[in-house]
């Protein structure tokens, strides 16, 4: 492909051509070159099947402490000057910032191998070949099956990425890092439409998902999740998946916005004034980070600022350590910024990780009386900001726990409740895995987790 | 022939024809190369050049799309401008069909050779699919068309001087912050102007421009311990730079300030059933996700399990005239005509002309919403034989598949405002603007919030409430609604970013609306207590 992975070498050059070509006081480049393929299945069948590349240009100039940013995805000269022109014309034309903090000189950054040929190799055909395995595994019969499963209803998804990206600035800065990431996930139904499992599995490195076992897992779980029964909304005991915990835990990172902190708008605001920095938050298990270092994690070691990225604990044994600050607001408060642009509900590009205990799921289930075993989570939004309270649904494999073991299906709640407060609630911590690339979760287990009210939805 | 760098050439010399007029006109048809009615050339021949190649390739079906993004965003914040941005992007998607089983790829190599290899590409695509694909790929006939539509517009949204609309956020900031206890405004313009030409090898050659815009307004306020804030429901529309204006974001500040600051000392709502007055700034999004969403067919035959999820309404056999979904005052159109609606075009992704068509009818499931590859499924059950010309790719490096059109509440008979719903009303609560919105992925159990809550008592509002959310199952809430506006208070909302597909994609969808009255629904009490 045209685009497959732009080098270090023709990033620079491409930098440096675009810089040549402005005028501004300052000015930055980033650039995002990438290569992705996907396949898509439902019924069995493969349904949607797509390779697609391209590169990103994205030039911010800075004139007269004003500055404006232009993209463009065409690389021809007379295209890339009509786009400086843009930013630099678009930043005349804003007015003063009183924010601006000055373009980043050269830095230094450590380097993070992020790529894997076994990534960037997975063609249509072995795309198609790993669909065929996942759905014949699912689809396997095997033990006292309670349906056939040859009957199954299989849908899915596997996409592979391979993408590079590069920051430079008129000051002589440049950065480059390149990274691959595949992700499979895969659902499975009852053809009587009352039972549905899900699993999914991702990372840097194509080694790190196996398809025969995901098909078996999901085709397990819709299996096992068939007729549930209705038990009463109210606070349970809850033992969550990594995957539930990756699509809850992660709701916490935009409170960790100092300045929304500072501001008295976030949950980390203190009454009076001031933030909650250097106070116990939640259970003194609980551990969060981001490090592009970590090899779990294996982030971009810089911030699309070219600012480098550290290692940064955002909360220890329980203690709130540090929150997300800008260049800007760094500055303001004399402290160090942590990059990646202030913070935000998603993902770090340092990647993050919530640090596990030694516990297998099935362990979790063992020591637990009565409690509410969650696959993964559905439509979570956010409620009150105040206290980071969210709503969801559970999804695809929702069982009750009995006396150490799982008894029966039950039907889908929606929740009200904030990662905030239930990581105050923790009863116990699994395992941490990979989930997706860049996101590492253990499973959970937490006390009075709020279940609202019941959705028939299997 | 019109190699990619002689359309440069063209592109620049066009761009100096265009000199004498203003500098910001100049300066923007630069970016633009060309804004014909007609079509491009250079699109329709690269278009052409791929499906022929995918023909050639062994497709027995194959659709080309060329795609220009123009982009533009401004944000600010209180003072300041916090971002201005302005982005284009091009490319080619192919689609083919090969044995029954489709392959896309795409490339930001705009030339005749770029689509030929990128046609190329999507047959092996296809071809490698095609060993896991055990049901052929049947598509619904369609009329080859040839002809060009765009957006109608007074005014360019992105051709408007960047120091207009630089100064419009700043003033409108600048007068919420006047108001006591209002700490923080944040104002923002997304601006979009999208070209296409389709080619497909059934004959149709087309091309579209649309032109839509997307204001946004927050203020917060700030009390001790507590923060509140208030979003405007200011609908991004397929229009011009003169909704914007119409929007009058300067004189109406202060009183969307005033709200934020009077929500501070609210009442936080006690949990229970009320009946719930909603206005259409609340009711498009309710609709949306109840309606607009299992109402897709691709959704109701699983097509979206591992993602978006399944839907309520289905199996097809067991739903079309014999599912109630709500009350007889409940009737809901689907069409891509409406005027200014985000959803309006001549034809959809695959060259299907736009159409109204009605989902539900007097509270029975009455039709879905199609695409060519999906209406075969049920044109026994329907009467149907052609989409309804659902088929929406998000950019040029997406492919094509269903996406909803505007799904919209019809207004009842009688002149009907929500004064007069509040005046029936013993107890109460209305509710205004779109809050947190969330629901299961069979579509049965949601949970809404809003901006702005207002108590009813014997027929009087008597205070505003905060801390509010409704909580219901689909067919039980429609089946309440018993009272709903007429023609005179329908308002069309919409969201420039609905996402559904794997990969994930937005569409921008509109839905108008009445007021309209829930007996009996469960409110619950979003505050806790850290």
């Amino acid at each position: 492909m045209a685009d497959t992975l732009m080098t270090r070498d023709a990033m620079q050059t491409l930098a440096k051509r675009i810089l040549a070509m402005s005028s501004a006081d300052e000015t930055r480049v980033n650039i995002s070159s990438d290569a992705a393929g996907n396949t898509r299945f439902a019924a069995g069948d493969i349904t949607t099947s797509g390779d697609t590349e391209d590169t990103v240009i994205s030039i911010t100039s800075t004139v007269g402490g004003r500055r404006a940013s232009s993209t463009t995805n065409l690389m021809d000269d007379a295209s890339l000057k009509r786009a400086v022109d843009t930013a630099e014309r678009l930043a005349r034309l804003s007015p003063q910032d009183p924010e601006l903090v000055p373009e980043l000189g050269p830095q230094q950054y450590q380097n993070v191998d992020a790529s894997n040929a076994d990534v960037s190799d997975l063609n249509a055909a072995s795309r198609a070949h790993a669909v065929e395995q996942l759905i014949t595994a699912a689809r396997a019969p095997g033990g006292a099956m309670p349906i056939d499963p040859a009957t199954l209803f299989v849908a899915g998804f596997l996409e592979a990425r391979s993408g590079a990206r590069g920051v430079a600035t008129s000051k002589g800065l440049f950065a480059y890092h390149a990274s691959t990431d595949v992700s499979l996930s895969c659902t499975a139904r009852t053809p009587d439409g009352t039972g549905s499992g899900y699993a999914s599995a991702g990372g840097r490195a194509w080694t790190a998902v196996d398809p025969g076992a995901l098909g078996r897992r999901a085709a397990q779980k819709a299996l096992a999740s068939r007729n549930p029964v209705a038990i009463e909304p109210g606070r349970y005991t809850v033992i969550l998946e990594p995957r539930a915990v990756a699509d809850f835990i992660p709701g916490l990172m935009g409170s960790l916005n100092a300045r929304s902190a500072d501001e008295g708008r976030s949950a980390f605001s203190k009454k009076g004034g001031g933030t909650k920095l250097g106070e116990k938050i939640v259970d003194e298990r609980i551990t969060m980070l981001s490090d592009p270092f970590d090899p779990d994690l294996r982030g971009q070691p810089f911030d699309s600022d070219g600012l480098p990225l550290k290692r940064v604990v955002w909360i220890e044994n329980g203690v709130l350590k540090n929150l997300a600050y800008s260049r800007f607001w760094a500055t303001k408060k004399g402290v160090e910024p942590t990059g990646g642009g202030g913070g935000g509900f998603g993902r770090n590009p340092a990647g993050l990780k919530l640090a596990g205990g030694t516990k297998s799921v099935d362990e979790l289930i063992a020591g637990t009386d009565r409690g509410v075993l969650v696959t993964h989570f559905f439509y979570i939004r956010s409620l009150d900001q105040r206290t980071v309270l969210l709503t969801g649904l559970t999804r695809d494999g929702t069982f009750l726990i009995e006396n150490g073991k799982i008894t029966k299906s039950i039907k889908n709640f929606r929740w009200n409740d904030s990662p905030l407060l239930s990581l105050a609630r923790l009863a116990d911590i699994g395992k941490a895995e990979p989930v997706e690339a860049g996101l590492v979760m253990p499973s959970l287990k937490i006390n009075d987790f709020t279940f609202s009210s019941l959705s028939d939805a299997v | 022939m019109t190699s990619r760098r002689d359309f440069l050439k063209t592109a620049a010399i066009g761009a100096v024809a265009a000199a004498g007029t203003s500098r910001i006109a100049r300066a923007e048809s630069l970016l633009n190369p060309w804004s014909s009615d007609t079509g491009d050339p250079m699109a329709n021949e690269v278009a052409l050049s791929a499906i022929q190649a995918a023909k050639d390739a062994g497709a027995s079906y194959s659709d080309a799309r060329v795609g220009r993004y123009r982009r533009q965003f401004i944000a600010a914040r209180e003072h300041q401008i916090t971002g201005v941005n302005d982005s284009e992007s091009f490319g080619i998607g192919v689609r083919a069909l090969v044995n029954g089983a489709w392959g896309f790829a795409a490339t930001r190599d705009v030339s005749r050779e770029g689509a030929v290899r990128v046609a190329q590409q999507a047959v092996k695509v296809a071809r490698a699919a095609r060993a896991v694909t055990h049901t052929p790929v049947v598509l619904a006939p369609t009329p080859a068309v040839k002809g060009s539509w765009r957006t109608p517009v007074q005014q360019d949204p992105i051709d408007v001087p960047i120091e207009d609309k630089v100064a419009l956020l700043l003033a409108a900031n600048e007068a919420a912050l006047k108001v006591p206890g209002v700490r923080f405004a944040n104002s923002g313009l997304a601006l979009l102007r999208e070209e296409k030409t389709l080619a497909t090898t059934d004959g149709t050659l087309i091309t579209q421009t649309f032109v839509r815009v997307g204001p946004s307004f927050t203020v917060t306020a700030i009390g001790d311990g507590d923060f509140q804030s208030y979003t405007e429901e200011m609908a991004p529309r397929g229009s011009g730079w003169e909704y914007v204006t119409s929007l009058d974001m300067v004189g109406n500040a202060p009183k969307w300030a005033a709200i934020a600051a009077e929500k501070l000392t609210a009442k936080s709502v006690d949990v229970g059933r009320y009946d719930l007055i909603l206005d259409p700034t609340n009711l498009w999004l309710t609709i949306h996700e109840s309606v607009g969403h299992p109402t897709e067919l691709d959704r109701a035959r699983g097509y979206e399990a591992n993602y978006a999820g399944t839907s309520f309404v289905a199996p097809p056999e067991k739903m079309i005239g014999k599912l109630k979904y709500g009350s007889r005052l409940m009737n809901i159109q689907a069409d891509r005509i409406q005027q200014d609606s985000l959803s309006r075009c001549a034809w959809d992704d695959e060259g299907v002309a736009a159409e109204s068509w009605l989902l539900i009818k007097d509270g029975m499931f009455h039709d879905y919403q199609t695409v060519r590859d999906q209406a075969p499924a049920i044109a026994s059950l329907n009467g149907v034989n052609h989409s309804h010309g659902c088929s929406f790719a998000d950019s040029w490096d997406t492919v094509q598949f269903q996406r909803m059109p505007n799904v919209s509440l019809l207004p009842g008979n009688a002149d009907t405002t929500i004064d007069d719903i509040i005046a029936d009303t013993d107890r109460g609560v209305v509710i205004k603007n779109r809050g947190s919105w969330s629901i299961d992925q069979q579509r049965y159990n949601f949970q809404f919030s809003g901006q702005v809550f207002y108590e009813v008592r014997k027929g009087k509002i008597t205070g505003m409430l905060k801390d509010v959310a409704y909580q219901a199952r689909t067919p039980d809430f429609w089946g309440s609604m018993d009272m709903i506006g007429g023609k005179r208070s329908y308002w069309l909302g919409g969201t420039f970013s609905d996402g559904k597909g794997e990969p994930g994609q937005s569409s921008s969808v509109s839905h108008g609306c009445v007021p309209a009255r829930f007996r009996q629904v469960n409110i619950i009490n979003t505050a806790r207590s850290v």
